[in-house]
């Protein structure tokens, strides 16, 4: 593709985005807004932030990460337990908030960074289980954790709240498995979709990159790349700090959307992190606009289906199977793909170049 | 005499984790696929039971039976309507879909089955073995589980070196492309490999409901999770490996749970399974790759 | 090629999504007319008694519930939502609140707190005045901190932390789990059933372990020794065998289960499988281990347990009748806790002469003043009543379980 392409194709990508923001001001303002949608904005937002990091790692990078909501973790909880921290320091809510999105993007990030050193030399199955026990020991020792703050300091444990030895004035910010609990809301539409705006620049831009082009050399073949003087392992790495620290962005906003935060098995476990994978698969590996648009989408349907009651994961689920042997069976992309020649050539005759 | 019992208990918990990894490990050898639904599908042979025992008030060793026949059915149809039309894209796509059907599997079996916990009835009802004066009880489960799992390894090793069926899985899962042009008809060689992890999850769903004897249509799932670790443990696609990984997995477990911290026993489990890992990339067995250039 | 696999995919999503949203229109940013429209087909669906309803001349009140109705703890939301269907069918036919009929609507939450917002979003688009929910803690903080921010009267049958009930616009019809440990301890030093105690709970769920912390602390006071002190985790909630066995070897004479029934029935069967027979005693969540299916309950043999509800005794029983004549199967706490919400609202609603065409925010004012004011007869209680924080003043009792029943001690 040719750079003006690539500027219209972001571009769209773009547009998509603020145009969506403007429909919903303007279905807001003429009152046509449902009290469900508006409340799924932010989460839509926050899963099409992971779709889109994820996608970078599994998409652009070609390693397949089952632990992407570990990050989500990390970042929601180190971004929660500072606005909880801060509350009387930083009495300011939004300038509280944007902090603890830094901080919650860079904890994540140097998890990132961390986990990735030793895990990324492995390949494929292997890869992808590691990062999925990361995820679960993320999750498991987020639960076993208790910190407390008086006025002599923090307090940590592992037990159990009355181990942590504080005095009257002592307040336990994470309590173990119940997590963190009265974080202020303050993720709102707007700033959930200027972040899922940064993400976009900050993906698009890193793919369309001398280092995006080093990234994907990597995946399309590792040993050619190497023999070129592309270094693997710092290549790898940034991609997974980034989507690493992009998931934790994503964790912030869904620690300050809701009032509890615990690290269970549904919102932070391996099952998350599949639901994502999810996205980015059905999306299209490195299509960026496809995880977006996946992640609303699926975000979306069970929500629809509600209307199904029993029967509605049932549904859901079919869904999915009919949906993947649809995309991606060899088949039925013959089919589709004979199906829109003809389409094409009939839009075509006249035009100079063919499709 | 506490050691002894937490090791024994372990060891049974590791080869019900062996024979479920068993399953995960021929299906990934041969169709290169990770079946996430695998676990649900233990699930579906504990239910086949229970009906069969519990409310049909029939024999437990014809409940072993009819779940296994359930489940072999249910693997092949899965294979053929989900996953071979699949064959040939990528694995992701492949990996997703099995996550489909195992959500399709639990909703079914929730709609069916009802969301309320079921105690299943033991299919062992021998009485229990107490050595050294009673100070160690080990229950009949437990020995059964051990030895079904021993019995099973030996029987499946000398099925696929002395069977021409076996001989052709191992072809299919060495290299797909010449096995084809060797006369193997591959897509019957899958099915039957499918066929045979399903009866085994029917075994393994008999053993693992006897001995945790709570039935959910959720039940599957974190074994089978943890099975898929074992699998990957031992080395993935060897059978050996799942014998060794499993039994590894579940006496860790124990132990950790035991000396450690109930708390964390997974996460020592997942974390020696990333140290094993980090040393041996392909798992204790796995066999090395070698990149082409 | 791959723009037109993604713009391939992206027709076959908004097609799907047209199948399920009930005709509405193909783009996928349109949304909130399906969602409107999926609306008003869950309100037609999920309501049974609709057509009791818009008979009726006084109009309704919509009542709201939000539960787990799928995954593994829909067993509790199931339960919730029975219980309220029944209640609301008695009080329909008795006549309703003074004239006016309730209406439910039940909202499925996984158990996860952001779908629980989301349930509780698509009542409100379904116009709901009362909400009877959350079922599970998490969830129901979740809940209740939206439900303050609306000024929407809600009334949990179980949310049991103490948080789930912080708002002043939210009430209770459970303990709140600290008074559950405390009470647990005291009961067992006073009624001296043994010294050396073995703990095993959750640590998962705020339920089990705050119920255990508060155990715990109480237990020093009482000349408790608690010998064994042993977690286990939603993801290992399937094998005690190392934790029975701790408590085995540290010579534990009363193994306390501050857990729910369906874990309770496996640590029985396991524990006599190791021929380990202390007293166990359960909290309000064990109740329900007899009517677990194809449960042997001589293993419950001798279990004690705290609880304000038991399905077998006297006062309970046309309840159970009739709850097992519509729904199949025994009800637990769950439910009966449900049953009692609902008629802790008609009480209230009489109390506060609130009508159906009152706005949500209304009759929550209304309804926070009534709820301190009224006293009910319910399942879980005699004489429940409430304060202002929403807690309820009701004493459990405690029951041993003899020949398969409960029996009062």
């Amino acid at each position: 593709m040719n750079k003006n392409k690539v500027r219209i194709q972001n571009g769209i990508t773009y547009g998509i985005v603020v145009g969506c923001w403007i429909l919903v001001q303007i279905m807001d303002k003429t009152g046509h807004m449902t009290s469900l949608l508006r409340g799924i904005l932010v989460p839509l937002c926050m899963y099409s932030i992971l779709a889109i990091s994820l996608n970078l790692t599994v998409g652009i990078l070609g390693e397949l990460s089952l632990g992407h909501a570990g990050f989500m973790c990390v970042g929601a909880f180190s971004g929660a337990f500072f606005t909880k921290c801060m509350e009387n320091v930083l009495p300011n809510l939004q300038l509280r908030f944007f902090l603890a999105i830094l901080i919650g993007a860079a904890v994540a990030g140097i998890c990132g960074i961390l986990i990735g050193i030793p895990v990324l030399r492995l390949k494929g199955d292997y890869l992808a289980i590691v990062t999925l026990a990361f995820g679960e020991i993320i999750k498991n020792l987020i639960n076993v954790m208790y910190i407390g703050l008086d006025k002599s300091g923090f307090h940590f444990s592992i037990k159990d709240t009355m181990s942590l030895g504080m005095d009257e004035t002592g307040v336990v910010i994470i309590k173990g498995a119940q997590g963190i609990t009265g974080t202020p809301k303050a993720a709102t539409f707007l700033v959930a979709t200027i972040l899922l705006l940064i993400t976009l620049f900050i993906v698009l831009n890193l793919i369309h990159s001398r280092t995006g082009r080093a990234i994907m050399s990597i995946r399309d073949n590792r040993i050619a790349a190497e023999s070129i003087g592309i270094n693997i392992t710092k290549y790898k790495l940034m991609a997974f700090a980034i989507s690493a620290a992009l998931a934790g962005v994503a964790g912030v906003l869904y620690a300050h959307n809701l009032s509890t935060l615990a690290a269970t098995p549904k919102n932070f476990g391996y099952n998350m992190s599949i639901m994502i994978l999810v996205f980015v698969v059905l999306g299209g590996l490195g299509n960026i606009r496809g995880s977006m648009i996946a992640a609303v989408v699926l975000t979306l349907l069970p929500e629809l289906l509600r209307g199904l009651n029993d029967y509605r994961m049932l549904i859901y689920a079919i869904v999915l199977i009919v949906m993947m042997l649809f995309n991606s069976s060899p088949k039925a992309i013959e089919v589709r793909s004979v199906l829109l020649e003809r389409f094409h050539k009939k839009k075509d005759t006249g035009a100079k170049e063919a499709a | 005499m506490s050691f002894l019992s937490y090791l024994i208990n372990g060891i049974s918990l590791g080869s019900i984790y062996a024979i479920i990894a068993l399953g995960y490990t021929m299906v990934y050898g041969i169709a290169r696929m990770l079946n996430f639904a695998h676990g649900d599908i233990i699930m579906v042979g504990g239910f086949a039971i229970f009906t069969v025992v519990s409310t049909m008030g029939l024999p437990p060793l014809l409940g072993i039976f009819v779940a296994i026949l359930v489940c072999t059915v249910l693997g092949v149809t899965i294979e053929r309507v989900a996953y071979r039309p699949l064959r040939g894209a990528s694995s992701l796509a492949v990996l997703i879909t099995a996550i489909g059907v195992s959500y399709l599997l639990q909703n079914v079996a929730l709609l069916i089955f009802g969301s309320n916990a079921r105690q299943f009835t033991s299919v062992v009802t021998l009485p229990n073995l107490k050595l050294a004066d009673g100070a160690l009880t080990i229950s009949s489960v437990t020995i059964v589980t051990i030895i079904s799992c021993i019995a099973i390894m030996v029987a499946l090793t000398s099925f696929i070196n002395k069977t021409k069926v076996g001989q052709a899985m191992l072809a299919v899962s060495e290299d797909n492309g010449a096995a084809t042009l060797m006369g193997i008809d591959v897509n019957r060689t899958i099915a039957i490999t499918f066929a045979i992890g399903s009866a085994l999850a029917a075994i393994a769903g008999a053993l693992l409901c006897s001995t945790y004897p709570s039935l959910t249509p959720y039940t599957g799932s974190m074994p089978g999770i943890k099975a898929f670790v074992a699998a990957v443990f031992g080395g993935i696609g060897s059978i050996p490996g799942a014998l060794i990984g499993g039994i590894l997995l579940g006496v860790i477990e124990n132990l950790s749970k035991a000396y450690i911290s109930s708390q964390l026993s997974d996460t020592i489990v997942f974390s020696v399974l990333i140290i094993v890992l980090l040393v041996r990339p392909t798992g204790i067995l796995g066999r090395k790759i070698h990149e082409k250039v | 090629m791959r723009k037109f696999v993604g713009f391939g995919m992206a027709a076959i999503l908004a097609a799907s999504l047209t199948a399920c949203g009930g005709g509405s229109s193909t783009d996928s940013t349109t949304a909130p007319a399906a969602g409107n429209d999926t609306t008003k087909e869950a309100a037609a669906d999920n309501n049974n008694n609709e057509e009791a309803a818009s008979g009726a001349e006084g109009g309704a009140f919509k009542i709201g519930v939000v539960g787990p109705l799928t995954g593994p703890a829909a067993a509790y939301g199931i339960a919730v939502q029975n219980g309220v269907d029944l209640a609301i069918k008695e009080i329909n036919d008795a006549g309703g609140v003074n004239g006016a009929m309730l209406e439910m609507n039940s909202q499925d939450d996984e158990h996860d707190p952001e779908k629980s917002v989301n349930a509780y979003n698509t009542l409100k688009d379904w116009n709901m005045q009362m909400l009877v929910g959350a079922v599970t803690s998490k969830p129901c903080i979740a809940v209740a901190a939206e439900s303050a921010n609306d000024n929407l009267f809600q009334i949990t049958p179980s949310g049991s932390a103490v948080e789930c009930a912080a708002p002043d616009n939210v009430f209770r019809v459970c303990f709140a789990d600290p008074a559950q440990g405390t009470a647990s301890a005291k009961y067992i030093g006073e009624n001296k059933l043994g010294t050396k105690i073995a703990i095993i709970y959750d640590s998962s769920t705020e339920y089990s372990s705050g119920i255990r912390e508060a155990f715990v602390a109480e237990a020093a006071n009482e000349g408790l020794e608690i010998v064994a002190d042993e977690a286990f985790t939603a993801d290992t909630n399937t094998d005690f065998s190392v934790q029975l066995d701790k408590a085995k070897d540290a010579g534990a004479e009363l193994v306390f289960l501050p857990i729910y029934y369906q874990e309770a029935s496996v640590i029985l069967k396991q524990a006599s499988d190791k021929e380990f027979a202390p007293i166990f005693f359960g909290v309000d969540g064990m109740d329900g281990i007899l009517s677990v299916k194809n449960f042997d309950t001589s293993l419950a043999e001798g279990v004690m347990l705290l609880t304000p509800f038991s399905a077998t005794e006297e006062g309970s029983k046309a309840f159970t009748d009739a709850y097992v004549a519509a729904y199949g199967i025994e009800p637990n706490q769950f439910a009966a806790d449900a049953y009692d919400a609902v008629y802790a609202i008609k009480a209230a609603a009489e109390q506060a002469g609130i009508t159906p065409d009152m706005d949500a925010s209304a009759i929550c004012d209304a309804m926070k003043v009534a709820m301190t004011e009224i006293s009910i007869d319910g399942l879980t209680g005699d004489g429940m009543t409430w304060d202002a924080a929403g807690e309820t003043g009701k004493a459990p009792k405690a029951v041993k379980i003899v020949n398969g029943v409960y029996e009062m001690q």
